[in-house]
């Protein structure tokens, strides 16, 4: 028997094309930004979170803590921003814990796609939220009276910094998010996580007025370093030690967090 | 014949339970293989090991000769995959859910974007492209969850209780996209818990049970095994039950069931035996509201294969 096949146009190539990784984990995030921007009520936790934590702190302990709420917004937002952008990574553990039982999964599992690619492109699409993130707390900020005091450039350095660590953290949060079994729980363990690092710093009281122990853990805590090195870039001040430790510090974190969340992936069924 | 997918000896152990205790599968090129089970007989687990989702404890399965352990990246590309939820994204639009898929299979956006396009036509679904998978009924996302799983010309596709929860009409939607399928030469793994799906579509069956396959054949050869039809009778007039009965104990030969109040039904071999039925209840004025002829369900399958019934199967 003779068997005609005619030969569709649109073929899938019998041999991966270069640089599949790159371009799958891509499509993968545009479907990630597509969800996000499609449920703009998921944005909630990096838009108006930031501007109440703004508030209460300035408001209503800024006074107290430093004697002027003008002064203590000046300090309190670079801060801030990096806490906000961190929280905003929580998310990425949670939704992919949610998204990972839904049959689309399964999908991915059976394409010829890097077993990493589904959740880098999770990790990229979010990077969204970080950018709304801090569009949106500066935007208050300026309006209540925060202005930069270095240059434009340095500003935005300290943006791209903060999102820089808080994307590699996020892998430890893909990791928890891969290994719980229910999103409650990522949510859970992962503010476990991000009190002490965040709050164990000094956005928002010096840490000369803390007692000896949490002292000595601020000076440890990662996240003082990359808080130093966004005051530094946006109110003027030491520079370069901060920024290379957080540099340092972004690095550790996807060394050890990426390949742990992609093996936990891979040994979920 | 070539074989287009084969598993044998599959095991598989989730902790102290044993889904897969030694499983052989295959199907030839082009043909469908019905896969017919209960809940919890080991159907998922078979088809997830050859769609590369999990590995085998023990036994070897291969794609078109490719091992899905070894190389699973070669047998990814031949094959698509569509399981008993619809595996699509519900915040994308069918179109995007498609060109994702495209994307994924290395066709450039211009392709995928075409291949998209030209499969939501396919599956009538053309008008509902741009609409978010959300706002799809039912019978629309099994449509799309079909269409993505075929992007990329998959030459072995796995249906996993394709029809599961959808009404009769969807259902038939779905079992002439599968026949059109195997006119394209695509060699289908079905899986069902209905002997009626698996005979109206497959040319072979394997009957599975506790993770061990306990029948294999054709439709009819299966049909043959389990006492061919039944035939069932519901009297207008109560009374004539005990008439009604007497007339298929002598045609069929069986002492015949009751299977619900009112209705007797008994299993026939004869090919002629519906027709003798008719023609006795006829001359002997005994009016029917109900008659039929169909096939076992897969429950008396299972009684005649393993003298248990499904439903203690799941009470287990």
């Amino acid at each position: 028997m003779t068997l005609t096949v005619t030969r569709p146009t649109t073929t899938v190539p019998e041999n991966p094309r270069p640089f599949g990784f790159v371009r799958h984990s891509l499509a993968l995030a545009r479907r990630s930004l597509i969800k996000t921007l499609r449920t703009p009520e998921q944005l909630l936790d990096v838009t108006l979170q930031p501007v109440i934590f703004v508030v209460v702190y300035v408001f209503l302990l800024g006074g107290a803590i430093s004697g002027s709420t003008h002064d203590y917004l000046q300090l309190l937002l670079p801060a801030i921003m990096v806490q906000t952008v961190m929280f905003g990574g929580m998310a990425t553990g949670v939704n992919l814990n949610t998204d990972i039982g839904k049959g689309v999964f399964d999908r991915f599992r059976s394409l010829p796609i890097a077993r990493s690619a589904p959740l880098v492109g999770s990790v990229l699409g979010d990077l969204i939220r970080y950018v709304v993130a801090i569009v949106s707390l500066l935007g208050f900020g300026y309006a209540i009276g925060f202005r930069i005091q270095t240059d434009p450039l340095s500003a935005l350095a300290a943006c791209l910094l903060t999102i820089l660590f808080a994307f590699s953290v996020s892998w430890a949060f893909v990791f928890i998010g891969m290994l719980m079994r229910q999103p409650g729980g990522v949510q859970g363990v992962a503010f476990l996580v991000l009190f002490p690092l965040t709050f164990g710093t000094s956005m928002v009281a010096p840490k000369e007025s803390m007692p000896g122990w949490l002292q000595a853990w601020v000076n440890v805590n990662p996240v003082s370093h990359v808080m130093d090195a966004a005051r530094g870039l946006m109110l003027g001040g030491p520079v370069a030690g901060p920024v290379g430790w957080t540099l340092l510090w972004s690095a550790a974190f996807i060394v050890v967090f990426a390949p742990l969340a992609v093996r936990a992936y891979r040994l979920r069924v | 014949m070539n074989l287009a997918f084969e598993a044998e000896g599959l095991v598989k152990r989730f902790g102290k339970t044993t889904a897969l205790a030694g499983i052989d599968l295959a199907a030839g090129q082009g043909t469908v293989l019905g896969v017919l089970g209960p809940n919890g007989a080991g159907k998922t687990t078979a088809v997830r090991i050859l769609a590369t989702l999990l590995r085998p404890d023990a036994g070897r399965a291969a794609v078109r000769g490719v091992d899905v352990v070894k190389d699973a990246g070669r047998v990814r590309r031949m094959i698509g995959l569509t399981g008993q939820y619809a595996s699509v994204d519900e915040d994308l639009t069918g179109m995007e859910n498609l060109v994702l898929i495209g994307m994924l299979l290395d066709l450039c956006r211009v392709d995928a974007k075409a291949r998209a396009a030209e499969l939501l036509k396919e599956f009538g679904l053309a008008e509902a492209g741009s609409r978010p998978a959300k706002t799809y009924s039912g019978g629309m996302r099994r449509r799309l969850d079909l269409a993505a799983s075929l992007v990329g010309r998959p030459d072995v596709i796995y249906l996993d209780e394709p029809t599961t929860g959808l009404d009769p009409a969807k259902r038939d939607d779905v079992w002439n996209i599968i026949r059109s399928l195997v006119t394209d030469g695509v060699t289908v793994l079905l899986t069902t818990q209905y002997l009626e799906e698996a005979d109206a579509l497959a040319d072979d069956i394997s009957v599975i049970d506790h993770g061990k396959v306990i029948a294999h054949g054709s439709p009819a050869e299966l049909k043959q095994v389990v006492g061919g039809q039944t035939i069932l009778v519901r009297p207008t007039d109560p009374a004539r039950l005990a008439d009604a009965t007497a007339i298929l104990a002598a045609v069929s030969g069986r002492e015949p069931e009751s299977p619900a109040r009112g209705v007797i039904a008994v299993p026939v071999d004869d090919d002629t035996a519906f027709t003798t039925v008719v023609g006795r209840l006829d001359r002997e004025g005994i009016g029917v509201t109900e008659l039929s002829l169909r096939l076992p369900s897969l429950d008396e399958v299972f009684f005649t294969l393993t003298g248990r019934h499904t439903v203690e199967e799941t009470a287990a």
